[in-house]
């Protein structure tokens, strides 16, 4: 054993969100600031309080994977299956080329695959338990992106799902990282969920912060002294991880940042009067990446789009950084809150920031002259990026921080 | 209950119903005598496949229906005297 600590290091992108399908396509959307929220088109929403969602358009997973994951898969797994395939060939690794038992799989999950659970559960009730799918067992599950990726890829190491909401994307990142340290040679990590459905649907209103707007550009405001919830996304991103030192020796093509640093905390109990979480997840996250707040050059905001949490967000930026002292920005008021899926979705558009030098914009939102922040909003902002914190909230009290490095 | 009879070209229907086919296989092609399992379908999908037969045909199958009988030849040949034994019943 050696004495060194890998690093981990982000070889291959897999990405699907409501602005675009691939790297390309969703960087050419999101630098420029695209928006894709609309009314909801994969049901009926007229009897719902909440009506828009970011939906991801002109996917056809019957074109992409083979006939037989077709009946056994939710629209989750599809799309994170599809991502899985595009982040091998972006990294230039086929499934064959590393030993099975060094390649594994951690995501995360919020939802489950409840647009699959639905269609059972309606057979279930209306024709009797006869005709639900055997691959219900399964296809709803969390951990069932993670093990679908793995059989499809012969990823036989360390896997396994972590459920912490919106924070789980960066907490299966962190924990592919431990696996790296370990000795894994190549994790997947990253989230996806897809729960555009009546039944998800009605599970994601309950918590009470979906926006009841109905126009899509002033629905999700995060910051904005107008905001008013926010409104959900489906889709993520899968990055192939590896150990820094393996992907060199193998002339890996991308290498596009590291995992630098991590941390996580889990807010006091409600009315408690104790400061939440959110700011000594991001100190944990800094001083495991040993930077300074002054060498973060631009925070992705979990940007939870409700007044209190928008507050709780700001001031836990200013606290550790200062006043207007860092470039904020949420480009998923473009796409909508992504759950599982948003935080690596940001760890995406984070390290392509670092390649064109250039941060997203957080669009329709005007700052509320209550937040001490420097929202980029509006226009993109040219920028050297090398450091960029990614931040996520899940419901329930999850705080979690990455910090992503730039390689040379 | 039906009086139909269980054929490979409705096995054929079921299983691309209930759990597709591989990209190598070919269900068009002579598959009477070739094992569930070299077709590329996993217990889960067997089990799929034995829930449909059933429902179409108003029986029930044995649980082991598939390891008594691991290819088409004898799934069909299963399937009918099921039929029969539940018609006479």
């Amino acid at each position: 054993m050696s004495a060194r600590t890998p690093r981990t290091v982000v070889t291959g992108i897999g990405v699907a969100t409501p602005n675009g399908l691939g790297v390309d396509d969703f960087w050419a959307a999101t630098r420029i600031g695209k928006n894709a929220i609309g009314r909801i088109t994969r049901f009926d929403p007229s009897q719902y309080p909440a009506t828009l969602a970011g939906e991801i358009q002109g996917f056809v997973a019957e074109d992409h994977l083979p006939n037989r994951l077709i009946p056994q898969t939710d629209r989750m797994t599809r799309l994170a299956l599809v991502a899985a395939d595009c982040a091998f060939e972006d990294a230039g690794v086929r499934p064959g080329d590393i030993p099975e038992f060094d390649m594994g799989v951690v995501t995360a999950s919020t939802s489950g695959g409840f647009e699959f659970g639905q269609n059972e559960l309606k057979k279930l009730w209306s024709q009797g338990s006869q005709y639900v799918s055997a691959y219900q067992s399964f296809a709803w599950f969390y951990a069932v992106n993670s093990g679908q990726i793995s059989i499809r890829n012969g990823m036989r190491g360390p896997s396994g799902v972590v459920v912490s909401d919106q924070a789980g994307g960066l907490d299966a990142v962190a924990q592919a990282r431990r696996q790296i340290r370990k000795g894994s040679k190549l994790i997947f990590s990253g989230g996806f969920d897809a729960s555009i459905c009546p039944w998800g649907w009605v599970a994601q209103l309950a918590n009470g912060r979906l926006s009841t707007r109905t126009e899509p550009e002033r629905a999700y405001l995060p910051f904005d002294a107008d905001a008013c919830g926010y409104v959900p996304g489906e889709g993520g991103a899968l990055l192939i991880l590896e150990d820094a030192e393996a992907a060199r020796r193998r002339g890996a093509r991308n290498v596009y940042g590291e995992i630098s640093g991590y941390g996580a905390t889990f807010d006091p109990k409600p009315g408690s009067g104790r400061e939440p979480g959110l700011r000594r997840a991001i100190e944990l996250a800094l001083a495991d990446a040993d930077v300074a707040p002054g060498q973060i050059d631009v925070v992705f905001a979990d940007a939870a789009g409700t007044p209190g949490l928008d507050r709780e967000e700001a001031e836990a930026v200013t606290a550790v950084f200062g006043a207007g002292r860092v470039p904020v920005t949420a480009p998923k008021t473009m796409i909508g809150r992504l759950y599982s899926g948003a935080a690596p979705v940001d760890v995406v558009a984070a390290v392509l920031s670092m390649r064109e030098g250039l941060i997203p914009p957080t669009t329709n939102v005007t700052l509320s002259p209550e937040y001490d922040i420097d929202l980029v909003t509006g226009q993109p902002r040219t920028a050297s990026v090398r450091t960029a914190l990614v931040l996520a909230r899940g419901y329930g009290g999850f705080n979690s921080a990455v910090v992503v490095g730039a390689v040379d | 209950m039906s009086d139909k009879e269980f054929t490979l070209e409705v096995l054929r229907r079921i299983l691309l119903e209930g759990a597709g086919a591989d990209e190598g296989v070919d269900l068009d092609g002579d598959i009477l005598d070739t094992d569930f399992e070299e077709l590329g379908y996993e217990s889960l999908a067997l089990l799929e496949t034995a829930g449909r037969i059933e429902r179409e045909y108003g029986i029930a199958l044995d649980d082991d229906v598939f390891t008594d009988n691991p290819t088409p030849r004898g799934l069909i040949a299963a399937v009918n005297a099921q039929m029969r034994e539940s018609l006479a019943a």
